[in-house]
């Protein structure tokens, strides 16, 4: 059953008619609120995680993918799971609340009941309850904090510097913070977090000598205990993003680097050492089976909200592996009871921030009218409405970037269009009315330029088959982490089980087979190379032009490649 | 942040690093030519590099650690570290497979010397890198696979 909203609006007027008032619907929202937020203390050191909020500082919709394929070793294994069997994996009850956040099954109905999610005022309600609660907790921020919405942009990341500062983050580490250049960075570092947030990256050095960048972790005393976050910034910022912008630092995985940072924080007298980590959950659990000492990573990056924790053994015991999901949906905490010099015993929670259900924080909620007051004027433009759900969530497309690269397309003259696969962007309902600040939603980075090519076939085969690999390969050390490069006009076929340079096949175009010596008209965003700057006008000047010529737009087909080999996979539901 | 460092090795000017050595009076010029493997350097096959440098099929060694990235930040300089523990070690090399002249350096390390070298090598493509180690008269090598992507697409 899906309702528009007037529809659901008119459910609810029989519904206050036949003696369900509006004040007993409050009355059952606070009540679900208690059950859901009554989260009892254990132990005595506990740290509260958020990562990937992408600069969403009001509450918004995130559909959930249906698509996230495992290969390999991470076949039918946490994160990749959806729908029913994600469900069934983390215990969760079908139909509810918890269901709602953690999965797309009824998305557009659920949201309608459930309301918005997210939002810095709601978080920081969530936040001083939990602290309330367990005295001493510090909150760790994984980062890609600081981009993802055109405020953010436009204030060259100040809003979300201040927010944080607001919201009390104490230790915080890096991914598209870096897109904003290695001096904007460091002058924050510097300036505004002096003596309040720490940023912590062992695998940033210096290309030249190896030095660091950043400190490689912290130790902080909770309720007499020390405990090391040890920092790791995503570790292909140079290579998914622009490498100019970070022209001297150099990143990676460095495990030796991470086991060496962790032994030094043992050696320093940490008992608990903790990872605030934006690996990407399936390199945490790689780096987890080989890193010994650690006794928690709290993961991001590749925006799998879980429930629970994955358990990883290695040689010297075992870690724990969270990942947090993103846009400001969800509150991790952990409670550790460190008893004898050591972690004994733990528990976890996921917490979706329900806007409806966690009053606005009056100071947070102040301070984002302030900061988006100037600009409110060009956020609010409507641009048109959407018929159907966009999203952009999903291995191979979303509809929101489906709308991407067909409005790339209509607006280049182009054949083909490609957009980044990307994970960030938020949701619109049905019936919703697209407006600047929700295009912005979907593509405020820093390198924005359209871009037209000139492509072979040959080429744009190559660039498929690279981005697969840095999504399919099966070693996770191997991959990135974003998601399959969304492509309009084009059809494939692909093989995730494949090896590199043998996954994509059978590329049409208008029903023609694509020939490897021909070229073809290739429209595209978010160029990483220096010599792209500048290429062409900003993406969302290009969407927005294609949007206000449409009005209204249609709910359309998306444009999925053909799976090859991945029947049964619990990683993908239609 | 080290700058006294980087401002003395500015200060080396145009020399390099080579050239410092050698303006040093550390290493002796007619010495690095001599030690010049020709054949093992212009070799187009791992094959013929190996049998230039008398190296055989070398068995792979737990004991030979390659230290690379997963994933090149910059193809164009790559950082490629050696490190050997096998006792006696008297020379390492380091070959990329997919490059034109697969042998990209040979280090000659002098007893008492700790075996562990790094330099920067260019890749045009994804590749195994090769480390081969002689070491008491006998080689060992062990392998490790540098990826070189598009970029972009990321996360």
């Amino acid at each position: 059953m899906s309702m528009n909203r007037r529809e659901f609006l008119q459910v609810l007027a029989v519904a206050a008619a036949g003696g369900m008032t509006l004040h007993s619907d409050i009355a059952s929202a606070e009540k679900a609120a208690d059950k859901l937020y009554d989260v009892p203390k254990f132990g005595n050191v506990s740290l509260l995680h958020m990562t990937d909020c992408h600069a969403q500082l009001l509450p918004i919709y995130f559909r959930e993918p249906n698509v996230n394929l495992g290969v390999g070793d991470m076949l039918g294994k946490a994160p990749h799971v959806v729908g029913e069997t994600f469900l069934k994996t983390f215990g969760i009850k079908p139909g509810g609340a918890e269901a709602h956040a953690f999965t797309y099954l009824n998305f557009v109905e659920a949201a309608r009941h459930y309301g918005k999610v997210g939002g810095f005022a709601h978080l920081s309600t969530l936040v001083k309850k939990m602290k309330a609660s367990r005295p001493g907790a510090l909150l760790l921020d994984g980062g890609d904090t600081w981009q993802g919405s055109g405020t953010a942009l436009w204030t060259n990341a100040q809003d979300m510097v201040d927010a944080c500062k607001l919201l009390g983050v104490d230790v915080m580490t890096l991914h598209w913070e870096s897109t904003y250049g290695a001096e904007r960075v460091k002058e924050i570092e510097e300036k505004d977090f002096a003596g309040k947030i720490d940023i912590v990256a062992q695998n940033v050095r210096t290309t030249d000598f190896e030095d660091p960048v950043f400190k490689p972790y912290v130790i902080k005393n909770i309720n007499g205990v020390p405990v090391a976050i040890v920092g790791q910034a995503f570790p292909y910022t140079p290579i998914a993003n622009p490498r100019w912008m970070t022209p001297n630092w150099s990143f990676g995985i460095q495990e030796q680097g991470m086991q060496e940072a962790v032994n030094a924080a043992r050696a320093e007298g940490a008992q608990v050492v903790v990872v605030l980590s934006h690996n990407g959950m399936d390199v945490d659990l790689k780096l987890a089976s080989r890193v010994t000492g650690i006794d928690a990573i709290f993961g991001g990056h590749t925006h799998d909200g879980m429930p629970a924790p994955t358990v990883v053994s290695n040689p010297g015991g075992r870690t724990l592996v969270t990942n947090a999901g993103s846009n400001g949906k969800f509150l991790g905490v952990m409670d550790f009871d460190v008893r004898g010099g050591k972690v004994v015993d733990f528990r976890y929670k996921l917490l979706p921030v329900f806007a409806n259900m966690l009053a606005a924080d009056k100071e947070m909620a102040a301070f984002i009218d302030k900061v988006r007051a100037p600009f409110i004027e060009k956020l609010s433009e409507k641009l048109a409405v959407t018929e159907g759900m966009l999203y952009r969530r999903g291995n191979f497309n979303g509809s929101w970037d489906q709308l991407l690269v067909d409005a790339l397309i209509a607006e280049k003259g182009a054949e083909i269009a490609f957009s980044p696969g990307f994970r960030w962007g938020t949701s619109l309902l049905p019936g919703d009315t697209i407006t600047m600040e929700h295009l912005l939603d979907q593509t405020a980075i820093t390198y924005p330029w359209t871009t037209v090519t000139e492509m072979s076939g040959e080429m744009i085969k190559t660039v498929l088959e690279d981005v697969a690999d840095n999504l399919f390969n099966p070693d996770p050390y191997y991959q990135q982490g974003g998601d399959m490069v969304r492509v309009g006009g084009l059809q494939y076929s692909c093989d995730p089980n494949a090896g590199m340079g043998k996954r994509i096949d059978n590329m049409m175009l208008a029903g023609k087979r694509i020939e490897p010596g021909k070229t073809y008209k290739v429209a595209g965003w978010a160029p990483v190379s220096e010599a792209a700057k500048d290429a062409g006008p900003a993406v969302w000047d290009v969407v927005a032009n294609y949007l206000r010529g449409q009005k209204v737009i249609s709910q359309r087909p998306l444009n999925l490649p053909t799976l090859k080999g991945m029947g049964g996979n619990p990683g993908v539901a239609v | 942040m080290n700058i006294q460092r980087r401002d003395t090795l500015k200060a080396g000017g145009g020399l390099g690093m080579l050239g410092l050595l050698v303006a040093a009076g550390l290493i002796r010029p007619e010495l690095a030519e001599a030690a010049w493997n020709k054949g093992a350097f212009d070799a187009k096959s791992l094959d013929a590099a190996m049998a230039a440098m008398g190296a055989g099929k070398p068995a792979e060694s737990a004991d030979v650690q390659i230290a690379a990235p997963d994933i090149a930040e910059n193809g164009a300089v790559v950082p490629v570290g050696v490190v050997s523990n096998l006792p006696k070690t008297e020379q390492i090399s380091i070959m990329i497979e997919k490059n034109p002249n697969m042998l990209a350096a040979t280090f000659d390390i002098p007893e008492g010397t700790i075996a562990d070298v790094q330099t920067r090598v260019k890749m045009g493509q994804t590749s195994d890198i090769y480390a081969v180690v002689k070491a008491d008269g006998k080689f060992y090598m062990s392998k490790k696979e540098v990826k070189v992507t598009l970029g972009g697409c990321g996360g």
